[in-house]
């Protein structure tokens, strides 16, 4: 085994992490979590709706 | 103007250092955008540099690339980093001081370059130019930056860590390191320094950080912006949330291997040459991946188009970025480069990034926020938004389109050979050939520069209209006839 073994087992182990990174991206057990995240930049809208309201009031 | 800052305090996030931010992406937008305007005007008539030392292309030049990168790119940055992190956290920046520090720090990196690039002071590293004492505040803000950023995602409300915050945080963490390691100098006098690294090594050090500059300040720092700006502007969610944490991965792990490419056909090893190639030809699938995710976000609303001018800026940045991620590759390639290289094709793909994608996404972001930030319902004329749109739009067609064709004729004059073997043109014969391309780029460039005065105008007139007479005219509206 000489270094250039060790190049072509780094070239598959990235390999290996990618698929690693879309099966887990793309498994069914995480797709509601990843829906909620994906809703992330509009979880805070009624609050801020809400504290506009108070600033109006006041 | 105490009063007016205190009646724009949002209860629980920190928005002044945000506002400061976006009215000075405008601000040095147009400044850079200018001495862009005038260095082309340079190459078109040399004499405007006058016979001054202080106005020659030389040093304007990296002034120009400083302020629009730094500068107007750098705002843009910190301003919808600190929205975006306080907005998806829920939570407020960990600290006012430390933001108001990367405030004025970044503004004082911006005028200290704008003083010592004209007076020659230079490290003469592309996009790094900046002498030793300027590079150690530049890392001083950096890290503060990262603190303020890391730390709000920290003290975070919601368990995960939005997508935008993800790029925005790849973008701070490796602008650390390539800044750090390839600035490392030895300081000769408080104006001069010596890099630590010689020869070969200097090169390729330099285009990691160079091209890594490209990846992650201009690119990965401007997904965060698409991630979160275009879902909010759409009023829907990513297309595919999943699709983003693949794309977040692939763009971080492949950009890094890029930098070789800058150096195809020099005293680098054949084999890095080549490792640069290919990598930056793998680099095409998450680029292109990022690219159509941003665009199917709007599958189903494509009718806002229609009616949204800022939906159309942050639209057509993400076809320049798809265009300009396949043209990138493609002159990586050996046989292709060997005819771009050194040529204005170059510049004319630079800028179909930078004016194209960077500008207009940072353009698109910044009407989303100025109405918000200056609590009123909407930018002043949205008609101005449109006028800005097409303008921005067909100056940067004009300026990539001619400098595709100055390029590709200046690859061809250079290397045409008669039968004896010499060259058929001398080099001044092909800058005489350039002449009508760099007019029309500088009609390109100046007709994008002027959007910018009319952005300025517009998010002057919102900020400072008063809130009842915005208030009375939605009211005539709203019981006009229609």
């Amino acid at each position: 085994m000489d270094i250039n073994d060790l190049r072509g087992l780094s070239t598959l182990l990235l390999l290996i992490a990618f698929l690693g990174v879309c099966f887990w991206a793309f498994s069914s057990k995480r797709k509601k979590a990843f829906e909620e995240a994906g809703r992330l930049p509009f979880a805070d809208e009624d609050e801020a709706a809400q504290s506009h309201q108070e600033d109006e009031t006041k | 103007m105490s009063e007016l800052n205190s009646a724009l305090e949002h209860p629980k996030y920190n928005y002044k250092v945000v506002r400061q931010f976006a009215v000075m992406t405008v601000v040095w937008g147009i400044v850079g955008m200018l001495v862009g305007v005038w260095i082309a005007a340079q190459l078109a008539w040399p004499a405007l540099n006058f016979d001054l030392p202080w106005l020659s292309f030389g040093r304007l030049r990296p002034l120009h690339t400083n302020a629009v990168i730094f500068a107007f790119g750098g705002s843009a940055l910190f301003a919808t980093s600190y929205y975006v992190v306080q907005r998806t956290c829920q939570v407020r920046l960990i600290s006012d001081k430390l933001a108001a520090f990367t405030f004025w720090g970044w503004q004082l990196v911006i005028v200290a370059a704008a003083i010592t690039l004209p007076l020659g002071w230079t490290s003469s590293k592309e996009y790094a130019e900046l002498e030793w004492p300027i590079d150690i505040l530049i890392a001083v803000v950096w890290v503060s930056y990262a603190i303020v950023f890391f730390g709000t995602i920290m003290k975070r409300k919601a368990e995960h860590i939005y997508v935008a915050n993800w790029f925005y945080g790849g973008f701070i963490v490796t602008v650390a390191v390539l800044h750090i390691l390839n600035s490392l100098a030895i300081p000769v006098s408080m104006t001069k320094s010596y890099s630590i690294y010689a020869g070969t090594v200097d090169a390729m050090v330099q285009w990691w950080y160079g091209h890594n500059a490209v990846g992650f300040f201009l690119t990965a720092g401007f997904l965060g912006m698409m991630y979160y700006f275009v879902p909010k502007q759409a009023e829907r969610p990513v297309y595919s949330y999943r699709l983003s944490i693949v794309h977040f991965w692939a763009l971080v792990a492949v950009y890094i291997w890029a930098g070789p490419h800058h150096l195809h056909y020099t005293a680098l090893p054949n084999w890095a040459q080549s490792l640069g190639m290919v990598m930056s030809i793998i680099l095409l699938a998450p680029s292109w991946g990022g690219m159509i995710n941003g665009i199917m976000t709007l599958s189903g609303a494509w009718h806002k188009l229609r009616t949204d001018p800022i939906l159309r800026f942050l639209v057509v940045s993400l076809s320049f970025y798809g265009m300009s991620t396949f043209e990138g590759p493609m002159m990586s390639i050996k046989t292709v480069n060997a005819l771009s290289h050194y040529t204005d094709w170059t510049i004319g793909h630079v800028h179909s990034g930078a004016l194209g994608w960077v500008a207009m996404i940072s353009i698109g972001a910044t009407y989303h926020l100025i109405p918000i930030l200056f609590g009123r319902q909407r930018m002043y004329s949205i008609g101005l938004i449109n006028a800005h749109f097409w303008m921005s739009t067909i100056g940067t067609v004009l300026y990539i389109a001619s400098m595709w064709v100055n390029g590709i004729m200046q690859g061809l004059m250079w290397r045409a050979y008669n039968q004896d073997g010499t060259l058929t043109y001398t080099f001044v014969e092909s800058v005489a050939a350039s002449h009508p391309g760099y007019l029309v780029r500088l009609v390109g460039g100046f007709i994008f520069f002027a959007g910018m005065l009319v952005m300025a105008y517009n998010m002057y007139m919102t900020a400072t209209r008063d809130t009842v007479e915005e208030e009375d005219e939605q009211a005539n509206a709203n019981t006009a006839p229609a």
